[in-house]
């Protein structure tokens, strides 16, 4: 996007990292792949003076665990020679509702420690989505942050660059951290921290498949296969229900009544028949689930056609568990007829929110 | 009186001919909600079970008198749309459809705030309901009774939830108003608190936020400095995972706030009633207002 980063390549055995070592020449810095802050601190980034070390330095790297992401690939890059480490950010202030660049002099590890003991040094600038960021803007945040000013003009062309990325990127966030400058008086972006907006996936299709392959659990690629918003947790009973507010607070009601909830999956609004009979069978992948809660309130979504997909799944699928179902709002008298239209003692009907977490939590103690 | 619809709303749909617009926006005139209008680029001239269709929204404001607007148009092109309505004068637009991106939303809100006097609710909102006047959006109208309390949520369901709840147990509603759970709001809950306080016939409010953001730590500013009537509130998420993490930015920006317990405990500090229970919202409105 127009803001040089160092040369590097990507390397998944200690063999190739030297051998990327070796094409670079001199020193190297080895970085552990993974989407998770804090590597550096882990132990994760490791600098090496030949290629002998970079491989020793890989064959430590790869394995390891941080913070429950397993690495499985390093980054060999050229070593910067670092003058000064600043920090730029991107993001949307949801509070102010406009573009919110943070800018600091005091980049690298602990930019949250800085913005808390030293508000100042970190300058803030809101910019208007309509117009999108100025040159003056750009050129106010070098001079407030006081960053070197013989890099005045460069800086501020790469905070121009990083805006425009993150806009026609549809980013959510674009962090580099640190923003370095060289001895020779370059500006180069030598670590980042970008995170994607998933509704704009449609104007930039590559996107979808790398989150895609980055999801490394099963079950949450195969809800994610099936347009369905599941995060897996830690309890027993399986929870399904439309909007997230709902599922969420459905979450807090389980716990109220002295359960714990196995997931958070959300089918969305207007679901039909094959979404809840295929949220049905991404539980069934979920060992730890003793009980099902299906809690629905139709709005855009109609309970008739909630209560077929409950049907074309037990009919359909091995499931191991009772089915908790409490139906509400938009025909949820027609779902509650197909319900008990075709009886079934896996299926337990519930009249309110409360009963239904109530019942659902008795029957994954006994489960 | 209830708050932003009522008998005068004169509805226009943007989308009427798609498949959810058809549904609700008929469903909202089965209410008794004056549809006007419907607008779909291309359809000009033709009618829909007698709501005459327009190109442009504009033609269609000027041809019928509309003065609200409900945009059910793919997400791709919704951005666009907004922008329409709220260049067409519509005092309000609201916004239903889900997946805007979110810089979309950004430059939308801005550009409505700057160039026009209308009020954005949405987007990614079920949108809103003044029981026995009118229905603008995709909320269920039959568990809604008319009377005096109002309700504003973030969440589509939890909405139908608290008015459901409500009901039940015979208490009505003024307005019921689902400002939407996307990052920038048209319409935020010191907006909709605003307007319920200077709304003679509303005499209590429940307020349904969620964590993330700071919508609710604002309302409890606001609260404090200007509401006189009850407020019941409940946030959903108290157990919920964290969710994306948006860097070191996102914790500088939020600085401990956006959590359920910090919610909780600005709204319980300037005397709002704090349930961790929704379906206790019902019995804690009846012990206010019997």
């Amino acid at each position: 996007m127009g803001v040089p980063v160092p040369q590097g390549r990507l390397a998944t055995s200690p063999t190739f990292a030297g051998i990327a070592a070796n094409e670079l020449g001199g020193t190297v810095v080895v970085k552990a792949q993974v989407q998770v802050g804090g590597r550096g601190k882990a132990g994760g980034i490791k600098v090496a003076a030949s290629p002998t070390e970079a491989e020793a330095a890989a064959a430590e790297i790869l394995g390891m665990d941080i913070k429950g992401h397993t690495v499985h690939s390093v980054w060999v890059e050229e070593a910067s020679d670092i003058a000064a480490e600043y920090y730029a950010s991107f993001t949307l202030d949801r509070s102010a509702k406009k573009h919110l660049a943070m800018v600091s002099a005091q980049g690298g590890v602990d930019i949250e420690g800085v913005a808390e003991s030293d508000p100042d040094a970190v300058v803030k600038l809101h910019i208007d989505p309509v117009v999108g960021m100025t040159e003056w803007q750009a050129r106010e945040l070098v001079y407030r942050a006081k960053l070197e000013p013989a890099a005045t003009r460069k800086a501020a062309a790469a905070l121009k660059k990083l805006y425009e990325a993150f806009v026609s990127l549809d980013c959510d966030l674009v962090e580099v951290n640190p923003l370095i400058l060289t001895g020779a008086g370059e500006i180069v972006a030598l670590d980042a921290k970008v995170t994607l907006d998933a509704n704009a996936f449609y104007r930039h299709p590559d996107f979808a498949d790398f989150e895609a392959a980055f999801t490394r659990d099963p079950i949450e690629a195969m809800a994610m296969e099936a347009d369905l918003n599941f995060i897996k947790l830690d309890g027993s009973v399986g929870i399904i229900g439309n909007g997230a507010g709902l599922v969420m607070s459905t979450l807090d009601v389980v716990d109220l009544v002295g359960g714990r909830a196995a997931n958070f999956l959300d089918v969305g609004g207007g679901a039909g028949a094959d979404t809840i009979s295929n949220a049905l069978e991404v539980l069934t992948q979920d060992s730890g689930v003793k009980s099902v809660l299906i809690n629905i309130f139709g709005g855009i979504t109609r309970c008739d056609l909630v209560a077929h997909g409950i049907i074309e799944a037990l009919g359909r699928l091995d499931l191991p568990w009772p089915i908790v179902v409490r139906l509400d709002g938009t025909n949820a008298e027609e779902g509650r007829a197909i319900l008990a239209a075709s009886p079934n003692e896996q299926l337990i009907a519930a009249a309110t929110m409360r009963e239904a977490a109530e019942k659902a939590v008795v029957l994954a103690g006994s489960n | 009186m209830a708050i932003l619809i009522d008998e005068s709303t004169r509805l226009v749909v943007q989308g009427l001919t798609g498949k959810e617009g058809q549904f609700h926006g008929f469903r909202n005139r089965d209410y008794g909600t004056n549809l006007v209008a419907g607008v779909t680029p291309g359809k000009g001239g033709t009618d829909l079970s007698g709501v005459p269709i327009f190109n442009t929204v504009s033609e269609a404001v000027d041809a019928t008198g509309a003065n609200t607007a409900m945009t059910f148009v793919p997400p791709p092109f919704a951005a666009d749309a907004i922008m329409e309505a709220a260049a067409a004068g519509l005092a309000l637009v609201v916004a239903i459809t889900e997946g805007i991106p979110a810089h979309d939303e950004a430059r939308v809100y801005n550009y409505v705030t700057q160039t026009s006097a209308s009020r954005l609710l949405g987007p990614n909102c079920p949108g809103l309901l003044s029981p026995g006047k009118a229905n603008v959006g995709i909320m269920p109208p039959e568990i809604a009774l008319p009377g005096r309390v109002g309700v504003v949520s973030r969440s589509g369901t939890l909405t139908y939830q608290a008015v459901h709840e409500l009901t039940m147990l015979g208490i009505g509603q003024s307005s019921c108003i689902g400002i939407g759970g996307d990052p920038v709001p048209g319409t935020s809950f010191v907006d909709v608190l605003d307007l319920f306080e200077r709304d003679d016939e509303t005499d209590a409010i429940v307020m349904i936020g969620e964590i993330g953001g700071d919508a609710e730590e604002q309302a409890a500013d606001f609260i404090k400095a200007n509401v006189t009537k009850p407020v019941v509130s409940y946030i959903a998420g108290v157990t919920a995972p964290p969710g994306k993490k948006m860097g070191h930015a996102g914790a500088i920006i939020s600085g401990g706030k956006g959590t359920a317990a910090a919610k909780m405990e600005a709204l319980a500090a300037v005397g709002v009633t704090v349930l961790d229970d929704p379906t206790e919202i019902g019995n804690a409105i009846k012990a206010i207002v019997d």
